[in-house]
C-alpha cells in the first residue's frame, strides 16, 4: 500500500470515530429525552435534558473539533504530509 | 497601507478597538446620567458603530483578484473564527433566539444543538479539503471537480436560491432594527441598512468584509454578553449565570405548576383579541416536549444546512493553510458558543424577572390597571410587543393573559429588569452588527459565484482582472437592492426563512460537496442530478406542505430538506454509476485534495 494510501485510511478512520461521537452527543441521546429529564444526574443542578440542550453538546462539539483537528495534524505528519509553511 | 504591517498587528490593533468601544460605552453612559434623551443615545451607539465599519471597509479597498475573492489567504486562524462567527450569526441568532427559546423550550433548542453540531461536518468533511483544493467560490470546486458547465451552473443556482432566501431575511432584520433605533419607517431603513452593508463590501469584497465581520463580532458579543451578566447579577441569580441558575430554572418550572400553566386555556375568541406576532407562555421552560423525531430532524437538517451553505465554506478558503482551516472551524464555534450558551440563559432570567412575584420586576399575579401603569409596558405595547387583557375579569394579571414578542425578550429585557438605557443603544448596536455581518457575507457569496462562476467562467473567460472585479462590485449592488426591495415587502418572517435557507442548502448541495472529497467515482452527471434533483424535490415538499398536503415521515415545511438530500443522495449515487467513471485526471486531482501538502489544486490567481 503506498504511503498516500495508507495516509488516507488512517484520515478516513479519524473521520468515522469523530463522526460516531458527533453521532452520540448530536442525535443519539435525544432519542432519550424524557429520560435525560427523570435522571438523577444533573450536571450543575440542571435536568440533564435541558443542560445538554443549552451547553452540554455544544461544548462537547467544541473540544471535539480540536481533538480532531489536533489528531489530523499528527496523522499528516506522521506521512510527511503537513504544510511546510504554517502560521 | 494595510497590508503585511496590518496583519501583524491584529490583536493590538483589534485590542484598542475593543477598548475605544467600551471608553463609547461609558460616555454614554455619563452622557444619559447628564440627560441626554433615549432616542439620541440610539442613534449614537448606531451610527457610531457603522461609520466604524465603512471605515474599515475603506481602508480595506482592493485592485486584487485575489484579495477581492479570499482576503488574500491570509487570514489568521482566531480572526478567522470571528470573522466566521460574526457571519454565521445573523440578526435572527441575535434578536430571536432566545425568544424561541423562552416561547417554545426543549422543541426549540434543536436549533442550537443542530447549528453547532454542523461545524463538526464542516471541520472533518470538507472545509480543510475545499482550502486545499484553492477555490475562490464553492461552486468553483463544484465546476473544477466533477468538470463542466453544467455542474458549475447547478451550484451557483442552488446557491443563489439558498442565499436568497437568507438575504432577504438579514436585510428585514437590518431595517427592523435601524429604524427603531434611528426612528425612521421601514421602508426607508431597509435602504439605509443596505447602504450600510455595502459599504462594508463594495471596495474590498472579501477583504473588507473579514476585517469588519472581525469589528462586528467584538460588538456584538459585548452588547449580547454584558446585560446577561449584569440581570443576573442584579437578580441575585449568581455572578456566572452560565454556571449558576440551576435554582432559578427549578423555580420557573414551580411557577409554572403554581400558576395552572397547561391546564388553563384561552379561548379561541379571547386569542383573536391578541395583536399579530405576540404569544403568551403555553410550553414549559425546562421539560421535554417535543418527540425525539421531531427534535432530531430539525437538527439534523440544521447540521446539513451549516455544511452547505456557502457564505461560512468561503471563510474558510481566506486561511493561510489547511492546517489553519481546520483549527479555524474549532475557533468559529467557540465564539459561536459564547453567544448560543448565553441565549437560553437570557431566556430564563426574562421569564423568571417577569414571572415570579417575589421580585419586585414580577408582574403575573399583579392587577392588570398597575401592570398597564408601567412605563416599559406602555413602550412596548406602543411597539407592539407586549400585550395584556384580562380575560377572566378578575382584575389580576395571569400567566394565560399575559403575550409578548418573540424579539422582546433580547430588546425588552434590560428596560423590564431596570437596567439604564444605555445597555438597549447598546443592544440595538449589537443587532444591527449581527444582522449587516450576516447580509455582507451573503451578498458577497451570490455576487461572487455569479462575477467569478457565471460571468468568469462561463461568459467571458478572457475578462481582463479590472473588468471583473468591475462586474463583481456591479452584481454586489443589483443583488443587494434586489434583497432590500423583497424585505421591504415583509413577505415572510426572520426566522423562518432562516430556517428554509438551511433546507434549500442541505437539499441542493450536501451530498454534491461531501462526496466530491470523499468518493472518487462520483462524475459530473451524478453531481448534476444530485443538485437539480435535490433541489427540485425540496422544494415540491415544501410546496406539497405549504398548500396542506400530508406530511411524509413527519417532515415539516422546517425540516424538508431531509426529502431534498435523501432524494439528492439517490439520484447521484445511481446516475454516476449508471455512466463512465471520472478520467484519471480527475481522480488524481481528488488525491492531490486529500493531502496537505503541496500546491492547491487551482492557481494562487485564477
Amino acid at each position: 500500500m503506498s504511503k498516500q494510501e495508507q495516509h488516507w485510511d488512517k484520515t478516513r478512520n479519524l473521520l468515522f470515530v469523530t463522526l460516531a461521537i458527533w453521532f452520540v452527543f448530536s442525535i443519539g441521546i435525544f432519542l432519550f429525552g424524557a429520560e435525560m429529564e427523570a435522571s438523577s444526574f444533573r450536571p450543575l443542578g440542571y435536568p440533564l435534558s435541558y443542560y445538554m440542550t443549552c451547553q452540554g453538546s455544544l461544548g462537547i462539539f467544541v473540544i471535539l473539533i480540536f481533538w480532531f483537528a489536533g489528531r489530523q495534524e499528527k496523522i499528516d505528519e506522521e506521512f510527511g504530509f503537513s504544510e511546510r509553511e504554517d502560521d | 497601507m494595510i497590508k503585511g504591517k496590518f496583519i501583524d498587528n491584529l490583536p493590538q490593533v483589534y485590542g484598542i478597538y475593543t477598548g475605544g468601544f467600551l471608553v463609547f460605552i461609558i460616555l454614554m453612559a455619563i452622557a444619559e446620567q447628564a440627560g441626554m434623551s433615549a432616542k439620541l443615545i440610539g442613534i449614537f451607539f448606531v451610527a457610531f458603530t457603522v461609520g466604524i465599519y465603512a471605515i474599515i471597509g475603506w481602508l480595506s479597498r482592493t485592485l486584487q483578484v485575489d484579495a477581492y475573492y479570499v482576503a488574500g489567504r491570509q487570514v489568521p486562524t482566531v480572526f478567522n473564527g470571528m470573522a466566521t462567527a460574526a457571519d454565521w450569526m445573523s440578526g435572527a441568532s441575535f434578536v430571536a433566539m432566545a425568544g424561541g427559546i423562552y416561547f417554545k423550550g426543549y422543541g426549540y433548542m434543536a436549533l442550537l444543538v443542530g447549528w453547532t453540531g454542523g461545524y463538526v461536518l464542516v471541520a472533518s468533511l470538507l472545509a480543510p479539503y475545499l482550502r486545499k483544493f484553492g477555490c475562490y467560490t464553492v461552486p468553483d470546486f463544484i465546476g473544477t471537480r466533477y468538470g463542466g458547465n453544467a455542474a458549475r451552473l447547478s451550484a451557483v443556482l442552488v446557491l443563489t436560491v439558498a442565499s436568497f432566501t437568507y438575504v432577504t431575511a438579514q436585510i428585514n432584520a437590518t431595517g427592523t432594527i435601524a429604524s427603531v433605533a434611528l426612528d425612521i419607517p421601514f421602508g426607508v431603513a431597509v435602504y439605509v441598512g443596505l447602504a450600510s452593508i455595502l459599504m462594508c463590501s463594495m471596495l474590498g469584497g472579501m477583504r473588507a468584509v473579514t476585517w469588519t465581520q472581525v469589528a462586528q463580532y467584538i460588538v456584538l458579543i459585548i452588547a449580547y454578553l454584558l446585560p446577561v451578566f449584569w440581570i443576573s447579577n442584579k437578580m441575585g441569580a449568581g455572578f456566572f449565570p452560565h454556571l449558576m441558575l440551576a435554582d432559578e430554572v427549578a423555580r420557573i418550572a414551580e411557577l409554572e405548576a403554581q400558576f395552572g400553566l397547561g391546564t388553563v386555556k384561552n379561548t379561541a375568541a379571547d386569542l383573536a383579541t391578541v395583536p399579530k406576532g405576540l404569544a403568551g407562555i403555553t410550553k414549559a421552560h425546562s421539560s421535554v416536549n417535543a418527540t425525539p423525531w421531531a427534535f432530531i430532524s430539525l437538527a439534523v437538517c440544521m447540521m446539513a444546512g451549516t455544511a452547505s451553505l456557502p457564505h461560512v465554506m468561503m471563510r474558510y478558503f481566506t486561511t493561510p493553510s489547511v492546517k489553519a482551516a481546520r483549527r479555524s472551524v474549532g475557533w468559529s464555534l467557540f465564539f459561536i458558543f459564547l453567544l448560543y450558551s448565553s441565549a437560553p440563559m437570557l431566556a430564563t432570567l426574562s421569564k423568571l424577572s417577569l414571572m415570579d412575584p417575589t421580585l419586585t420586576t414580577g408582574i403575573i399575579g399583579k392587577s392588570i390597571s398597575e401592570v398597564q401603569a408601567l412605563d416599559w409596558y406602555q413602550n412596548w405595547n406602543q411597539a407592539n410587543l407586549m400585550f395584556v387583557s384580562d380575560f377572566n375579569g378578575n382584575g389580576t394579571l395571569e400567566l394565560n393573559e399575559f403575550f409578548m414578542g418573540g424579539k422582546a425578550v433580547v430588546l425588552a429585557t434590560p428596560e423590564i429588569a431596570g437596567l439604564p438605557y444605555v445597555i438597549s443603544g447598546l443592544v440595538a448596536a449589537g443587532g444591527m452588527a449581527a444582522a449587516m455581518s450576516t447580509a455582507d457575507g451573503l451578498v458577497l457569496a451570490i455576487a461572487n459565484a455569479l462575477s467569478h462562476d457565471l460571468y468568469y467562467k462561463i461568459i467571458d473567460p478572457k475578462a481582463e482582472t479590472a473588468k471583473r472585479l468591475i462586474v463583481a462590485r456591479v452584481l454586489l449592488v443589483i443583488i443587494g437592492f434586489a434583497g432590500a426591495t423583497i424585505a421591504a415587502l415583509e413577505i415572510q418572517g426572520i426566522l423562518g426563512s432562516v430556517i428554509w435557507a438551511f433546507d434549500f442548502a442541505m437539499s441542493g448541495l450536501f451530498f454534491p460537496l461531501v462526496l466530491g472529497v470523499w468518493w472518487k467515482r462520483a462524475n459530473a452527471q451524478g453531481a448534476v442530478a444530485g443538485m437539480l434533483i435535490g433541489l427540485a424535490v425540496g422544494t415540491w415538499y415544501l410546496i406539497h406542505v405549504r398548500t396542506g398536503g400530508t406530511p411524509i415521515w413527519g417532515v415539516t415545511q422546517l425540516t424538508f430538506g431531509i426529502h431534498g438530500a435523501l432524494a439528492s443522495l439517490v439520484s447521484m449515487i445511481v446516475v454516476s454509476l449508471a455512466t463512465k467513471a471520472p478520467d484519471s485526471a480527475t481522480q488524481k486531482m481528488v488525491d492531490e485534495v486529500r493531502i496537505p501538502s503541496g500546491k492547491t489544486v487551482l492557481g494562487k490567481q485564477h
